[in-house]
């Protein structure tokens, strides 16, 4: 099914999601910093992550409502973007640092070494749900490489062993 | 060239960072915190602010090295449209880790450059792009700002004036091209991060149309320093028209990677070897990449040179944002350029030709090269590409991916040769005129066609040339 046909389908009132008080509120906020209301796109499609765990088309249609602005343009910004949290991903997302101080220092060895563990390729959710691998590009951290993101926490200067350990720490 | 004596220079940007609590507004008061805001609001005029910062010759810590109170003097002074300032905090070079340093450990020292900087431009809202990655980055901002806006150091009449300032924290969401200064604003505008064409500038139409200005997030930490110490003293630090405090970040096989507090123009060798540890696993050192991976590469040869704006571009390289990517006899030059062409043609926004496609025929071609299958002719037609990117896009990301490209292809061309002629043989046919050729034979496909003599021919058929590519791999691989 297309993105199109997705979030048509989406937006059918009985398949509707809808904003919780409290995130109503916050977006609410973040209209007042910014002087007009498109700009706050990218903040809410914040919101609407954490709201829906992860963005999907009902989100993208929710949002569309909400700010009053067209599906297709926030399914346009929101792809453009590859750090939000996508619809169906694992409940913890591998981030493997990809680019050149990374690989330099063997994070090569990082994503073939969770490939064989987690029996996926990069982009890909393990069967459970529980995880997905992502390769990603610079994360900033190039002095403790190599670097994988869980979720929204660092993990630096990793080592197998270390990786085995943290991925057995995930229930 | 002669070292600088380090034990000598005092911290200025990285004072408080190892400090416990350096986060917080108690320590960032108890420490002369807000005296350079405080001193900018009440004894100076904007105009005057701006006189200082460019009598101090500051320039941008982002990658450009344009001179900060310049670029704020773009800022048209009488105008009914609202200003901005924005603070690049997206910071995704790769390489680059400078600015976390300061935003997770000290991140009132930005909060206040950016009242000095926006007092100078006469503005009332300031924004900080950081990006999305950096959660916990975000998070001290967030906290920062809070203490700043309880403590009344942001809000309305500031230090008892009547200048009124607010801030806000944006989080980006991953997209390189957002550390562009016109992608960044049109991220803040809640759109793509597409670059927008030059002129007119930020500094005339920037954010929502209005007068900006973009500054470096360590850029920003430089302001209160100057404001405190006057113009002179930041002028003394290191070479007269570049001057000051620089944060390095040294990345890649080195003993002690890390971000590194030094004055301007101190020794690119000195950097690698002394302060930080030297080359790794007692290997000896091959490439330098001094700026970030959009600067030229340096051959080993070539790092006695210092760091600093001028002396890197009279080299044909750039400083950039400071992040140097070490590399050792080890790396192999194809696989790293790769990595590096892979980035670029993952993060070009997709609005122009040649830096759409560009990067990805560049990334095809390695790709190529590194299954084996390349051609010899695949170095100069990665050449040609990159002529052909440079200068020729709406923003830099074409040139930030070709300068890589040809200083490596150029630096280490025999490292190319060589793997395209270790590669697989069935391509090699395109290079010698016909099939695969061994060495001192001549394929039946050449004899027909030498046979024919009205055939043009591009390539020469004589055996001998035919051989010599094959018997040089021998050579190179044994």
């Amino acid at each position: 099914m297309s993105a199109f046909q997705e979030i048509t389908q989406a937006a059918r009132e009985d398949e509707r999601v809808e904003f919780s008080a409290e995130a109503k509120k916050k977006i609410e906020w973040i209209y007042t910093r910014y002087p007009n209301r498109e700009a706050a796109l990218l903040p809410v499609l914040r919101v609407a992550e954490k709201e829906f765990d992860g963005i999907g088309a009902a989100a993208i249609d929710c949002i569309a409502r909400e700010m009053g602005l067209s599906p297709g343009y926030i399914y346009g910004v929101f792809t453009f973007y590859t750090h939000y949290k996508r619809a169906g991903e694992g409940k913890y997302v591998l981030q493997v640092c990809a680019t050149l101080p990374c690989a330099l220092r063997g994070c090569r060895d990082v994503v073939h070494h969770l490939e064989d563990k987690l029996g996926i390729k990069p982009g890909e959710t393990t069967e459970d749900g529980k995880f997905t691998l992502k390769k990603v590009e610079c994360l900033a951290s190039c002095d403790t490489a190599p670097v994988v993101q869980i979720n929204d926490d660092y993990h630096e200067n990793l080592t197998l062993e270390d990786l085995d350990k943290l991925l057995e720490s995930f229930e | 060239m002669a070292e600088l004596d380090l034990s000598k220079y005092e911290k200025i940007l990285f004072k408080h960072v190892d400090q416990e609590g350096s986060d917080t507004i108690d320590y960032y008061l108890k420490h002369g915190g807000y005296e350079g805001a405080k001193k900018a609001i009440t004894e100076h005029r904007p105009s005057e602010v701006i006189d200082i910062v460019k009598e101090s010759n500051l320039r941008g810590r982002g990658g450009a090295g344009f001179p900060c109170g310049v670029k704020w003097s773009f800022v048209p002074q009488n105008t009914d449209k609202p200003k901005y300032f924005v603070v690049n905090a997206d910071e995704s070079e790769p390489g680059t880790f400078k600015d976390r340093v300061l935003i997770e450990r000290d991140p009132h020292s930005i909060i206040e450059g950016i009242i000095i900087g926006s007092y100078a431009i006469k503005c009332n809202v300031a924004y900080l792009y950081i990006r999305g990655e950096l959660v916990y980055g975000y998070e001290q901002l967030v906290k920062a700002v809070k203490e700043a806006y309880d403590k009344g150091m942001l809000g309305k009449g500031l230090f008892g004036t009547d200048y009124n300032l607010d801030l806000t924290i944006h989080r980006g969401a991953g997209a390189y091209i957002c550390g562009e200064e016109t992608g960044l604003l049109s991220s803040l505008e809640g759109k793509r991060g597409q670059p927008k064409i030059k002129p007119p500038f930020p500094a005339v139409e920037g954010l929502f149309r209005c007068p900006t200005v973009v500054n470096n997030v360590e850029t920003v930490c430089n302001l209160q320093h100057i404001i405190n110490r006057g113009a002179e003293w930041f002028k003394n630090i290191g070479p007269e028209k570049g001057p000051g405090p620089k944060l390095l970040c040294v990345s890649g096989h080195v003993n002690k990677p890390g971000t590194y507090e030094v004055p301007m123009g101190i020794n690119l060798k000195q950097l690698i070897y002394d302060v930080a540890g030297g080359v790794w696993k007692g290997n000896k050192l091959k490439a330098v990449i001094p700026g970030g991976t959009s600067a030229k590469v340096l051959k080993a040869e070539e790092v006695d040179v210092p760091c600093d704006f001028d002396s890197m571009m009279a080299i044909d390289t750039m400083l950039g944002s400071g992040a140097v990517i070490v590399m050792d006899d080890t790396t192999d030059m194809v696989d790293a350029l790769y990595n590096i062409i892979r980035f670029y043609h993952h993060e070009s926004c997709g609005q122009c030709t040649p830096c759409r496609e560009g990067t990805g025929w560049l990334e095809k071609i390695l790709k190529r090269i590194m299954a084996g299958h390349g051609r010899m002719e695949d170095i100069d037609t990665m050449l040609n590409i990159c002529d052909r990117m440079v200068g020729k896009t709406i923003c830099v990301l074409a040139d930030a991916a070709a300068f890589p490209c040809s200083s490596i292809v150029t630096k280490f061309r025999s490292e190319f040769e060589a793997k395209i002629q270790q590669g697989a043989g069935y391509d090699k046919r395109i290079f010698t005129g016909g099939p695969l050729v061994q060495p001192g034979a001549v394929s039946r496909h050449n004899q027909e066609r030498r046979k024919d003599k009205d055939t043009p021919n591009r390539i020469s058929l004589d055996p001998e040339l035919i051989s010599k590519p094959s018997q040089s791999k021998v050579e190179t691989t044994s």
